[in-house]
């Protein structure tokens, strides 16, 4: 297909270079510099897609962001759907078809990389338009760090869509200087193809750039192919610019029928003629441009429809010598034609009254009902709009800090006027930043203004259709007519955020851009009150649609979030370890021998432990060093027990709880010396329990002498297990006297291998006797290789998570967090043990008294031993009770608790669970019950600890 | 002296480091000695008996004899060595500290140091730290305590250009940071074809 309407000569498009393209399967053609929607008119195609709701044929009915109609769905060379064909830069190789209203999201990954960057500047301007551009030049002569973004492909904003000239020339030429100006600048970042899509607080700016979008197939893959900007400026100017408003009659949303503003930018900037007959109703003296510029390049301007009685005196001339009838005191009431419009229906407007109507023919119908700024910014900003009774349209009102509006944003409406204010603002920015604007700082001339004639406020045309409002159009994308408005207010319905919910206006891609400020004047129309009392829906974030990928950025894959290892983690990687995310870190589960699976692991891991010995990657505990002449204060105000009474070399089994006296945590404590301690807590507790400290110590506590400083990945720690663990420590570390006697449990020992100091401690987190190895990270895997060359003899296990969870569970060691849930006491635990009855105060003590924390019939650790002997229960299983007769009670059966920890026992030879059951010590012997596919496993209640209750074996 | 031998975190990662382009250099600092200063009932004016004169501004450092000394909190300081091992560092901070209510804790395998050179290491930097590194307000004696990608770093202008920069980041976060910064650096890294 040829391109029937493109213009001979002119526009910003490179016709010596074509592009092949498709849309909706026919193959075309255009040339770079064209948009999807341009190369579409040129060809003399206006229809896109048919409406969500109504199945009504829609076109191209604006030539950016504004335009509410035309979606389409990319197909190559990555499939996205809702992209407007007025955005979309053509490319060689594209791929598009028109969308009725939904798209499609991919079905292959994303392959293109989305990052972002964060820019800190002096003056951030948005928009690259004459006000943009003068403000944005005041800031850079001034020697201010600067950013300039702007939407579109290139700089210039309405002066790319029209025939302005500065200085006696086209303005072009003084964009074109402006742009080397500001590249010539160092600390000016310029950036095109870049939507400011949400404004915040502090001169927090989002941007998207779309980099290689337009680039199609032939984008480098190493480049992101989108960017959010995360923009922080002292001084924002919003030079954004304005967008035209159509006026609402029947049947408006036919394909031919677009902003008259568009229609202009789509022949001076891309060569493109959207019509051969075009008849253009307004209420404002701009589209009469459209209309001269249109008949100078061929069109045959059938008519102005001008609604203003008087229409435009000075502009009569002009029209008369194109030949363009000029009709002032009339209307487009309604139009004719299904694919593309065929007649406006033009009629007298006199006294509110239409008179009799009669048929135009045209295929375009242009249409201006004034200019609405783009306040979308300054109201995000929270900037207060004020409505323009005679321009009808709000306006950005006081200033919010830090931003200002600038241009045909701030409702000014001539090019010197913009070029003006954009000076004002910027120097008005430089002022807030104590900046001098440069001696050099000058503006282009621009022609003299001609003061327009007064634009008449016209929101609808009445609707003689006998429609009664329902092909009249406020929304296109969302199918919503006046009609729908009419419904809305008489369902009583009055807040303009309410019509536009109840109408669904404003909520496409487009966000209202057409369709906001129309609803506020029909709603305030309906319901007889003031348009500056109706008001506008909020501007929120998004400006234009941001895809989730964008957002996402480079957070994808592995660096979605931080994997933290080990010092020894490439051991474990070495040895086919099976990994399990414990918080951020990456833990060894288990490491399965061929042919094992998780079980046959485990048990394997637990057997070689409980008979021979085993090693543990530890390291992630959480490690404080607590230091100061205090120190043993602190820890028993933290702590439920006493540690101020621990020995010098010796080790402390702790709880900490919350002021509610629940258990918020343990580990053991180690003191080194008299004022120094090493607290260790859970892998993830760490930073919450150094945090829990530090609050304690700064806010209620200052005058203790004590700092707690995090450890954790100082020390490597690995715990050695088992009956054989003596022979490999004494092994490895012949200066230590493994002896029980010399070396008992709950003590430590200082030692060194090869010079390198090595703390060994009689832990045990699975009541075999077992050394804690402590040393400095670096030496983490000569000393962790030494440790399994030791064992070798002894058939040294190394064993994950899964297997130390089991371990500890045999023992009835809670672990908090998986055996609690914060609400869980140290005596619900069994642990009474463990809270000093000695200690004047420490957290929590006072909560114990409390007699919900005394009740009997508190939930209670104890273990569960599934008589079939081979029921694994699912953690997180419901315990009942039978009555005495054998049968359940009645719903809602009464829940005595839960399974907090449920693994098979290699020592025990059967599964076995811990769980928090109501009054649960007393029930040891009893049989319960938990449900499970459909049936109930008898239960009998033990002691939590299973294994070894005597504790014998700690000491080997 | 030691004859463990020592591992560092990023040792895999080194030969892709030294391949960078000198635009986006990142380099691997050996093991160096860190501690923790708390100083008590010290007074600040009285630091020099450690050796240095510590920074008082918030947020910035100072050299210390063959290392750094960088401010963390009103009362709290990182000081780097790489003539003293772990103890001797500790024990002799400890020394002085000690008697006055301070402390010093040895935390020279918490941290990882890397260091980033270039022209274009100011861009890898701002794909993942929000705050301003302009030369003209993050210049050489400046730190900060931020957020670079999803890890918590200690940035430290080396330089008054910003083209030089030192990262401490915690241990057990260095093997994503790594991988986060190469690919952060990809732009500048991979040739145009």
């Amino acid at each position: 297909m040829t391109s029937t309407h493109r213009t001979v000569e002119g526009g910003r498009i490179d016709r010596t270079t074509t592009l092949g393209f498709t849309f909706d399967g026919e193959a075309l053609t255009g040339h770079p510099g064209d948009t999807l929607a341009s190369a579409l008119l040129a060809a003399g195609r206006h229809s896109i897609a048919t409406s969500v709701k109504l199945g009504r044929p829609r076109g191209v009915a604006g030539a950016w962001a504004e335009d509410p109609c035309g979606l389409v769905q990319i197909e190559e060379p990555f499939p996205e759907p809702m992209l407007l064909a007025t955005t979309v830069e053509l490319y060689d190789g594209l791929a598009a078809s028109g969308l009725p209203g939904q798209g499609r999201l991919a079905d292959v990954p994303d392959s293109a990389r989305y990052d972002a960057v964060h820019h800190h500047v002096d003056v951030l301007v948005v928009g690259a338009g004459p006000a943009g551009l003068a403000a944005a030049l005041t800031a850079a002569r001034a020697g201010a760090r600067v950013a300039l973004v702007d939407e579109q492909s290139e700089a210039g904003g309405s002066l790319l869509s029209g025939t302005d000239q500065l200085d006696g020339v086209p303005a072009t030429a003084w964009v074109e200087a402006a742009v080397q100006e500001l590249a010539g600048s160092p600390e000016v970042l310029h950036l095109q193809r870049t939507t400011a899509f949400g404004s915040y607080d502090d001169g927090f700016v989002l941007a998207l750039e779309r980099r290689t979008d337009h680039l199609g197939a032939a984008a480098p893959e190493h480049l992101s192919r989108q960017r959010v900007w995360r923009l922080r400026a002292r001084s924002v100017v919003v030079a954004t610019g304005a967008h035209e408003r159509p006026v609402v009659f029947a049947d408006n949303d036919r394909p031919g029928i677009m902003l008259a503003g568009a229609a202009r930018t789509f022949l001076h900037r891309y060569g493109v003629l959207p019509g051969r007959e075009a008849v253009v109703f307004t209420t404002n003296d701009s589209a009469y441009d459209a209309a001269l510029d249109l008949s100078r390049a061929g069109v045959r301007v059938q008519a102005v429809v001008d609604a203003r009685p008087d229409g435009a005196p000075h502009r009569r001339a002009e029209c008369d010598d194109a030949g363009i009838p000029v009709l002032p005191g009339s209307v487009v009431t309604g139009t004719r034609g299904v694919e593309r419009v065929t007649h406006a229906l033009v009629a007298p407007l006199a006294g509110g009254e239409v008179g009799a109507s009669s048929a135009v023919g045209c295929d375009l119908l242009l249409v201006s009902g004034g200019w609405n700024p783009a306040v979308h910014l300054y109201s995000q900003a929270r900037g207060r709009l004020r409505y323009d009774e005679e321009l009808g349209a709000f306006l950005p009102g006081d200033d919010v800090d830090g931003l200002a509006a600038a241009g045909a944003a701030a409702g000014v409406t001539d090019l010197a006027g913009c070029l003006a204010d954009g000076q004002r603002v910027g120097r008005a920015a430089l002022a807030s930043l104590q900046l001098e604007p440069a001696a050099d700082d000058r503006l282009p001339s621009a022609p003299e203004f001609r003061t327009p004639a007064a634009p008449m406020v016209l929101w609808r045309v009445p609707d003689t259709s006998g429609a009664e409002g329902t092909t009249q159009f406020v929304d296109l994308q969302r199918d919503a007519t006046v009609a729908d408005i009419a419904r809305a207010v008489g369902a009583g319905l009055r807040s303009i955020e309410h019509v536009k919910r109840y109408t669904t206006i404003g909520t496409a891609h487009d966000q209202g851009k057409t369709s906001g400020v129309l609803t506020s004047g029909i709603t305030a129309e309906l319901l007889g009150v003031p348009v500056r009392a109706t008001g506008t829906t909020t501007f929120r974030p998004p400006y234009t649609p941001v895809s989730f990928a964008a957002l996402a950025g480079r957070d994808r894959g592995r660096l979605f979030d931080p994997e933290r290892v080990t010092a020894v983690h490439g051991w474990h990687v070495a040895q086919g370890a099976v990994f399990e995310d414990v918080g951020q870190w990456v833990r060894p589960r288990y490491y399965p021998q061929p042919g094992e699976d998780m079980n046959a692991a485990v048990l394997r891991e637990c057997a070689a432990v409980r008979t021979s010995v085993g090693i543990l990657d530890g390291s992630t505990l959480g490690k404080i060093d607590v230091q100061g002449p205090d120190a043993a204060v602190l820890l028993d105000r933290i702590y439920t027990n006493l540690m101020s009474s621990l020995k010098v070399g010796s080790v402390r089994y702790g709880v900490l709880c919350g002021v509610d006296g629940m258990v918020i945590d343990d580990g053991t404590v180690l003191r080194l010396a008299e004022d120094r301690f090493l607290a260790l807590t859970t892998t993830g507790g760490a930073a919450k329990v150094l945090d829990w400290m530090e609050e304690w110590v700064q806010t209620e506590w200052p005058d203790l002498r004590v700092h707690c400083t995090s450890v954790t990945e100082q020390w490597v720690t690995f715990p050695v297990v088992g009956p054989r663990s003596r022979d490999v420590i004494g092994a490895v570390f012949p200066g230590v006297d493994v002896a029980n006697e010399a070396f008992p449990f709950m003590t430590w020992r200082d030692t060194t291998l090869d010079g390198v100091p090595v703390r060994l401690a009689r832990i045990s987190f699975s009541g075999e006797l077992a050394y804690e190895v402590h040393l400095n990270a670096w030496y983490a895997m000569a000393v962790w290789t030494r440790l399994i060359e030791a064992g070798r003899r002894y058939g040294i296990t190394p064993y994950g998570t899964e297997t130390m969870h089991v371990l500890r569970a045999e023992k009835g060691y809670p672990i908090i967090g998986q055996d609690t849930d914060g609400t869980v006491t140290p005596h619900d635990l069994g642990m009474a043990w463990a809270v000093s009855k000695k200690k004047p105060d420490f957290i929590g003590k006072r909560s114990f008294a409390r007699p919900a924390n005394t009740d009997p019939r508190r939930k209670q650790l104890v273990g569960l031993l599934p008589t079939d002997g081979s029921t694994v229960l699912p953690e997180g299983s419901q315990v009942v009770e039978l009555h005495p007769d054998g049968v359940l009670p009645p719903p809602p059966v009464p829940m005595l608790g839960h399974v907090t920890s449920s693994y098979r026992s290699a020592e025990l030879g059967r599964p076995f669970a811990l769980a928090l059951v109501r009054a649960g010590r007393s029930r040891i012997g009893e049989t319960l019950h938990v449900p499970l596919d459909g049936s109930l496993v008898p239960v009998e209640v033990t002691a939590s600890v299973l294994v070894d209750p005597e504790g014998a074996r700690r000491d080997g | 002296m030691a004859e463990l031998l020592r591992t560092h975190p990023l040792e895999a990662w080194t030969d892709t480091f030294a391949a960078l382009p000198a635009a986006v250099g990142i380099t691997v600092e050996p093991f160096v000695a860190m501690a923790d200063v708390r100083l008590g009932a010290l007074a600040p004016d009285e630091s020099a008996r450690l050796g240095v004169d510590l920074p008082r501004t918030p947020n910035t450092w100072v050299p210390a004899g063959d290392g750094r000394a960088v401010w963390l909190g009103p009362d709290e300081w990182l000081l780097t060595s790489t003539a003293e091992t772990p103890e001797e560092l500790e024990d002799r901070l400890r020394a002085v500290l000690v008697p006055h209510g301070g402390a010093a804790v040895d935390v020279s395998a918490q941290r990882v140091s890397l260091r980033l050179t270039g022209e274009r290491v100011r861009d890898v930097l701002a794909r993942g730290c929000a705050l301003d590194l302009h030369p003209r307000v993050f210049r050489r004696g400046a730190c900060a305590q931020t957020t670079l990608g999803l890890a918590g770093v200690v940035l430290l202008a080396l330089s008054d250009d910003g083209s030089d920069h030192g990262v401490l980041v915690r241990s057990s976060f260095a093997g994503y940071l790594a991988d986060w910064l190469l690919d952060a650096a990809l732009e500048f890294t991979t040739t145009e074809q």
